[in-house]
């Protein structure tokens, strides 16, 4: 069984340090665990501020926990000697896609990690254009990441981390500076990799159309676990993500509301399809 | 909009200047600037002039875009030439009036020290109009590597000139943006004395610091993600190679230096300094 | 007379270069005074371009803008009044916040009004009022602010100049739901409590059902619709069409209605939990 967890939370904790104007250190993530299994597709779900962000981080040695132990395919996150193969294994995706490329034309971008890594010009080549290949970005290798979408920019980021052969993507809200369908490309390429590719995902985010459709979801609120399950089963709990400052699908509210007001109608729905069906099936029986 | 502009003056196409090799382009460019300074003699002077003129036509660079690299430097020309005309003595006097003194000598000066910084802005410009901003980056890294063996970081100044081209034109956006939004709560920036023009410009330059402080942090946490160390181990997908054009080339620039020194050898010098 | 009204504007961008292109192409808009308007397109649609044109930032290559019935390009004071006549709020406007304290960035509106000290003061504390921004968090640096009060503040910059029109370029873009949500309710509210016109330019069509009286639809430049929410949301196919995609209720509604229960239409959740339920009643 252990072989299969790709990344370990072990009764992590991290706080920031106090600095001059907050003297108390602020306490992020408290006695946090969590075991993500190899090719997952998991969704971090929280409203801000509630430690996501310094999980994602925890997670490629940004920042090391202050107590606790995170492992990464069996490395230990802490270990300075290891950070480098902790990075190759885990890539990371930031929310704005400006301040992650780094180079003035794409495919050079998507060069840069396996550059880092000392790779001989001929392997790296094949890397970067296979990477460019399989987030739909080939024909634009020549171009300047600044003319770009934001939506093309975000997925000239994912290339550059695939071009590392990392077997785990951590995307710390890669889509919240997108329009609708920059957000509809970053999603469809996420669910390829990890569909086709089998890399395992961790999609942290606030929109909950994106979540349903992670193999499970992870609720946080003050640095800590309260819900962990498939999309069905989580966003059951309608009432309890809304105190968390969440929302849930509309498909999943509206049969919330109506089963509340006494019609007959299962709390699993999470997709307008299911709703109709269940609200005929509610509506026929009356 | 003002993202659209092109940062450096690289003008895209694909001639066989396009294609030499950028350091092959930076060498040659400063052998050209050497023997600029070496010509002595109207006949070398017009050869400089001709090879100039050939390399505009083999860059297909427009005209008018050549000319225009040309502009700013106008004043500067028109201004060494007339102090020349009426300062170099020397030679048959021409004009001899009151306090006017022309001499031969001296217009002689003007004619070359023009056509000299003339070619001079053509031909480096020639370099930046056919290369763009990152082949020139990575040249120059490779021509300067020698000095890492002083110690000299020079991989990581090159990563700091790649960077400063990526967010020139992300920062000229973000000028835009939030001198827009300043404009939107009714800052003045057009109107007013000096002193008052710098205030104005506090809205936009405090946010444009803290903005720029906050994606440097960022693109640090970025880089470090790719696992880049700063340190030695780090190679490169694009390696330059030096190809049959790119000696040709080289051949072409030695046969103008030599052409340039037989010609001064050959003909009265014009220039006494 | 409307407010704001858009006759025959087209904008160019990079005019006289080889990549010059119409960022908006004879657009015709009247909004009425006291609407709360949602502006959707999708990226490049040209909703900002057209937005910039009503406080004068942009001028148009052809056509006019009329603020409270004045031609803003009329003469250079009917240019300033416009700046302040029409407030407009950028994305991401707290990328604008540059004072010592939240108090003074808010005042940098009024006081380029011209306004006395104490009208200023006033100003300040109702705009404050307006976002729900605490009164301790004034003297505060806006950059030892959260994320969303961050936003707020900025906003208030905004409201504080007392425009007759606000317009908001996307003012929830990156917030998580509940700062989202604050967002909405405070423009709400802000709408009813002064009257004012509000433009809101925004890529979710369920926070536009939500709030807006009215919702203009841009695409390619143009204006494809402009109406009260029902009388756009109901064409859903051409919206489809345009690459923007109606709420998920009304999704629901759309597949009940092709399986035989027509129900008529719903936007929100709130608006389909009251039909489904009326009609469930009914039927007991």
């Amino acid at each position: 069984m252990e072989d299969k967890v790709i990344i370990k939370f072990d009764n992590v904790s991290f706080a920031y340090e106090a600095s001059e104007e907050d003297t108390a250190a602020t306490q992020v993530v408290d006695g946090f665990s969590l075991d993500v299994p190899k090719g997952q597709f998991l969704a971090v779900l929280g409203h801000n501020g509630c430690g996501k962000s310094t999980v994602a981080k925890l997670i490629n040695g940004i920042l090391v926990p202050s107590a606790g132990k995170v492992t990464v395919d069996g490395l230990d996150t802490a270990d300075d000697d290891k950070v480098t193969d902790v990075r190759r294994t885990v890539g990371m995706v930031f929310q704005n896609p400006d301040n992650q490329i780094v180079a003035t034309i794409v495919e050079d971008d998507v060069a840069f990690g396996p550059e880092n890594l000392g790779m001989p010009p001929h392997e790296i080549r094949k890397r970067v254009d296979d990477a460019l290949k399989a987030v739909g970005m080939y024909e634009f290798r020549d171009r300047e990441p600044h003319r770009l979408s934001g939506g093309q920019k975000q997925r000239v980021a994912i290339a550059g981390i695939i071009a590392m052969n990392t077997k785990c993507i951590v995307m710390d809200e890669p889509t919240a500076m997108l329009d609708p369908h920059g957000r509809q490309e970053v999603m469809d390429t996420i669910q390829m990799l990890n569909k086709e590719r089998g890399i395992t995902v961790i999609l942290i985010t606030h929109y909950m159309d994106e979540a349903v459709k992670a193999d499970r979801v992870v609720v946080m609120d003050k640095g800590e676990i309260v819900l962990d399950g498939v999309p069905r089963d989580v966003f059951k709990n309608v009432e309890k993500l809304k105190s968390l400052g969440l929302d849930v699908p509309q498909a999943t509210e509206l049969a919330y509301r109506l089963r509340k007001a006494g019609l007959d109608i299962p709390d699993n729905i999470l997709d307008e399809k299911e709703c109709a069906e269940a609200i005929l099936a509610a509506l026929e029986v009356k | 909009m003002i993202k659209d502009i092109t940062i450096g003056q690289y003008f895209i196409g694909d001639s066989l200047l396009h294609r030499l090799d950028a350091r092959m382009k930076i060498i040659l460019t400063i052998a050209f600037i050497v023997s600029i300074f070496i010509c002595k003699s109207f006949p070398a002077l017009l050869l400089m002039v001709l090879f100039t003129f050939v390399v505009v036509l083999i860059s297909k660079v427009p005209v008018k875009m050549v000319l225009k690299s040309v502009k700013p430097i106008a004043i500067i020309v028109a201004f060494t030439s007339i102090l020349n005309i009426f300062y170099v003595r020397g030679g048959t006097p021409l004009v001899d009036w009151r306090f006017i003194h022309i001499t031969s000598n001296g217009v002689f000066t003007a004619i070359f020290m023009a056509v000299r910084i003339v070619c001079l802005v053509i031909i480096s410009s020639m370099l930046t109009y056919t290369t763009t901003p990152t082949m020139l980056t990575d040249a120059i890294e490779k021509l300067l590597s020698p000095l890492k063996l002083f110690k000299i970081p020079v991989s990581t100044l090159a990563m700091m000139m790649t960077l400063a081209l990526r967010f020139i034109p992300t920062l000229i956006d973000e000028i835009d943006r939030i001198t827009n939004a300043q404009k939107a709560r009714g800052a003045n920036l057009d109107d007013g004395n000096f002193i008052e023009r710098v205030k104005a410009l506090v809205p936009i330059i405090v946010p444009l610091f803290v903005s720029s402080i906050r994606r440097a942090y960022e693109l640090a946490d970025a880089m470090d993600c790719r696992c880049y160390t700063g340190g030695p181990g780090r190679t490169r997908m694009k390696q330059m190679k030096l190809h049959p054009r790119d000696f040709a080339a080289l051949a072409v620039v030695v046969l103008l230096i030599a052409g340039i020194v037989l010609l001064n050898i050959y003909f009265k010098a014009v220039l006494v300094r | 007379m409307p407010i704001l009204s858009a006759k025959g504007v087209t904008h160019l961008y990079n005019k006289g270069t080889p990549s010059q292109a119409k960022a908006i192409y004879n657009v015709n808009v009247e909004i009425e005074e006291g609407e709360l308007v949602g502006l959707i397109g999708h990226t490049g649609s040209g909703k900002s371009t057209l937005v910039q044109h009503f406080n004068g930032i942009l001028k148009p290559d052809e056509g006019q803008i009329f603020v409270d019935g004045k031609d803003i390009w009329a003469d250079k004071k009917a240019t300033r009044e416009a700046r302040f006549k029409v407030g407009l709020c950028f994305q991401y406007p707290e990328y604008q916040l540059f004072e010592e304290t939240v108090y003074k960035d808010i005042s940098f509106g009024p006081k380029n009004m011209g306004l006395s000290e104490e009208e200023i003061n006033s100003r300040v504390l109702l705009a404050a009022e307006y976002v729900g921004l605490k009164k301790e968090l004034l003297e505060k640096s806006p950059f030892d602010l959260s994320g969303g009060e961050k936003r707020r503040a900025a906003i208030a910059g905004v409201i504080a100049m007392q425009p007759k029109v606000l317009i908001l370029d996307e003012p929830t873009a990156g917030l998580d739901p509940k700062g989202r949500d604050k967002i909405l309710d405070m423009i709400k509210s802000y709408r009813e409590k002064t009257g004012s016109t509000v433009l809101l330019v925004s890529h979710s069509m369920e926070d536009v059902a939500k709030i807006a009286t009215k919702v203009l639809v841009m695409n390619k430049s143009r204006v494809e619709m402009y109406g009260t929410v029902d009388e756009v949301y109901s064409h859903s196919e051409e919206l489809r069409k345009i690459g923007l995609n109606i709420p998920q209720v009304s999704k629901v509604f759309e597949i009940l209605k092709q399986k035989g229960c027509d129900l008529g239409t719903a936007y929100t959740v709130e608006k389909a939990a009251e039909v489904i339920l009326s009609k469930g009643g009914a039927n007991v």
